[in-house]
């Protein structure tokens, strides 16, 4: 069944460049909190959760985030172990059946806890990869590498990404207020630590609603008129790193056009130019007005928070079409791009 | 996280993985000291091979075939500062190395020598390098079997040393022995006239003896000058400028560092007096002029040292 969804209630955590001392549970619980009480829901038709058990190294953490949702009598429940932009498009299927009309989404991380390059070392292709001990910033600097070879795109440009995103983080509340790039050594070469996302314990949460539910929730719903998303071979080397065709495809699928706002999860300064030129998105197009990943980076909610973000844009008035993207994998390995809409199509 | 861990996730004894036909070829050849890739149905090679094509899904053919060993980087990145995990402690980069006779790129390290931490990368390092493995004696059957690539040979270094025993001759000699004693002595040709700064004992322009010795000033005029980017022990520090100085009362030119204004502001013409050492430590060479440094006088036109350039 085809209906009308919209994202009509956003809310994040300030997120915190260090560990504050909560738990999981207590640094999401709040954020679903004030989601209930922005919207007046204390059930919905469905819960989907993102996050990724290997942040705290235990089995099935993302069941005791439950405590904080409240699953008594038993909720329609589910979890992806993954960005919590992919819980959201679960939430999106689900709602298309049309038997429920609200879905809460959430996705929390607490990166501080471990070493994240090692954790999503282990992520990574048990036989080729992995054993190796290559890390994600190790293999986004490959990608970097060629895209400023395949472009003829200099690390001054990186540099000017990096510099406009800590600017406008600086803006925003949640993010965190980091100072321009100064003269910093290489990270990885060709990257530098202003060119990397920077980690961030935080959580987000949306409430997704159809049709005229959407409607009574929110004065200006944010509505989801396509997404989709698309991955690419794991193998950083059987694939081009300079371009993101499954970015491409998924833009195309998504329906992104004549959008005046773009949320991009840019997890490094290089991959907001490969996606400008997949999602065709030209200088008229406000990029990551938020400050994007490179001003806060809560694992498994930043892709979440892209479509936050994007659709508070429309809720406030500010665009009447808005694209969020999110990415998984290392290498922007799987895209998914939503577009949101101010006005229903139907 | 800088503190000790309190809480460990951990497979004692490693993680076992069954590889199957297709990974587990691969990684027998590479036991062997060999690399192979995997022929897919449209004919292209995987290297390091999977069990399925990643442009189609499709089941890729039995077919192996050798590549390699040597290799193109088609991308790298460089790491200043190696973590525990990483394979090498000491600078690298990661690269993606095509084996010739493959279609698809390898990951690895790639080892190029001794660098201090945190060094930027070499200039050379750039894709199209041409890189080999470097076997593990001992090899096991994994990816590290290949303890790391390394570029192919295309320099080497061979030691270059001479010991000479120099003498600088009758004429340097009473040269350094008049510097010695801060005084800096030419001969004057009986032919042409000209003073020659050192002395040499010829006249290089008329071929004839000379002998009349004759003392020249510590002041002079630079006729042309050079700025120096690359750092050398014996000079100030960069940009430092070297000059040919005309000295008063003689004929030929000298080499001589100037100092003691900003390089940008050394010109030809410009009066320059020599800056001596303190006199308990002078001896019988030239370094008794630390360099020469501007006089408070006006230019000299260029006209007048025109012949001297």
């Amino acid at each position: 069944m085809n209906r009308d969804i919209a994202v009509v209630a956003f809310a994040q955590t300030r997120h915190s460049a260090q560990d504050d001392g909560l738990t999981e549970v207590e640094m999401l619980a709040p954020v679903i909190g004030e989601i209930k009480e922005r919207t007046g829901l204390t059930r919905f038709g469905f819960t989907c959760s993102g996050s990724c058990d290997y942040l705290a190294g235990t089995p099935f953490s993302f069941v005791s985030a439950l405590d904080a949702v409240g699953a008594w009598p038993p909720i329609s429940e589910s979890h992806v172990e993954m960005d919590a932009a992919w819980a959201l498009y679960e939430a999106w299927v689900r709602l298309r059946h049309g038997d429920v009309d609200t879905a809460l989404v959430y996705g929390f991380g607490k990166g501080s806890q471990g070493a994240l390059r090692e954790i999503f070392t282990q992520q990574l292709d048990p036989y080729y990869l992995a054993p190796l001990g290559v890390d994600p910033v190790s293999l986004a600097a490959l990608q970097a590498r060629a895209y400023l070879d395949r472009a003829g795109v200099k690390e001054d440009d990186l540099r000017a990404v990096a510099a406009r995103s800590r600017a406008a983080g600086r803006a925003n509340p949640y993010a965190l207020h980091l100072p321009d790039p100064d003269d910093e050594g290489y990270e990885v070469a060709p990257l530098r630590p202003s060119d990397i996302a920077p980690v961030a314990d935080g959580a987000a949460a949306i409430v997704l609603a159809a049709g005229d539910t959407a409607r009574e929730l929110c004065e200006r719903p944010a509505w989801i008129s396509g997404v989709d998303h698309r991955a690419e071979a794991h193998a950083p080397g059987a694939r081009d790193l300079t371009r993101s065709e499954s970015t491409r495809i998924a833009a195309r699928k998504a329906g992104a056009d004549r959008v005046e706002v773009a949320e991009l999860h840019a997890r490094y300064s290089h991959e907001e130019l490969i996606l400008r030129e997949a999602l065709g998105l030209d200088e008229s197009v406000s990029v990551n007005p938020s400050g994007g990943p490179l001003s806060a980076d809560p694992v498994m909610a930043t892709g979440l928070i892209r479509i936050g973000e994007a659709a508070a844009r429309i809720h406030d008035g500010t665009a009447t079409r808005a694209l969020a993207h999110a990415a998984s994998g290392p290498c922007l390995q799987q895209n998914l791009v939503c577009v949101l809409s101010g006005e229903s199509d139907g | 996280m800088s503190s000790e861990p309190n809480h460990v996730v951990e497979f004692p004894g490693g993680y076992t993985r069954s590889v199957g036909p297709v990974i587990g070829r691969f990684l027998t050849e590479l036991r062997d000291g060999r690399l192979v890739g995997v022929r897919t149905a449209d004919g292209r090679v995987l290297v390091p091979p999977t069990e399925y094509d990643p442009e189609t899904g499709e089941a890729v053919t039995g077919e192996f075939v050798e590549v390699g060993p040597a290799g193109t980087v088609t991308s790298w990145s460089w790491v200043p500062r190696p973590r525990p995990a990483h394979p090498l402690d000491r600078p690298f980069a990661w690269a993606l190395i095509r084996p010739d006779g493959a279609d698809t790129a390898l990951l690895h390290a790639l080892d190029l020598g001794e660098f201090e931490e945190g060094a930027d990368p070499p200039r050379y390092l750039k894709a199209g390098l041409r890189v080999r493995p470097k076997w593990r004696a001992e090899r096991t059957g994994g990816i590290g079997d290949i303890a790391c690539f390394r570029p192919e040979v295309t320099m080497i270094n061979a030691p270059t040393r001479l010991e000479y025993r120099l003498r600088g001759g009758r004429a340097l000699d009473r040269f350094l022995a008049g510097i010695a004693e801060g005084r800096i002595l030419g001969h004057r040709c009986p032919v042409c006239g000209q003073v020659i700064v050192p002395m040499k004992g010829l006249c290089p322009r008329d071929g004839v003896p000379t002998s009349e010795e004759v003392e020249v000033a510590d002041t002079g005029t630079v006729t042309t000058f050079a700025v120096n980017n690359l750092p050398d022990p014996r000079a100030p520090d960069v940009p430092f400028v070297s000059a040919y100085v005309l000295l008063d009362g003689a004929d030929l030119t000298m080499l001589a560092l100037v100092a003691g204004i900003p390089a940008d502001q050394v010109r030809i013409g410009m009066r320059v007096k020599a800056v001596w050492r303190p006199r308990e430590e002078w001896g019988p060479t030239l370094d008794n002029i630390k360099w020469f440094e501007p006089l408070d006088e006006p230019d000299v036109l260029f006209e007048r040292i025109k012949d001297y350039v």
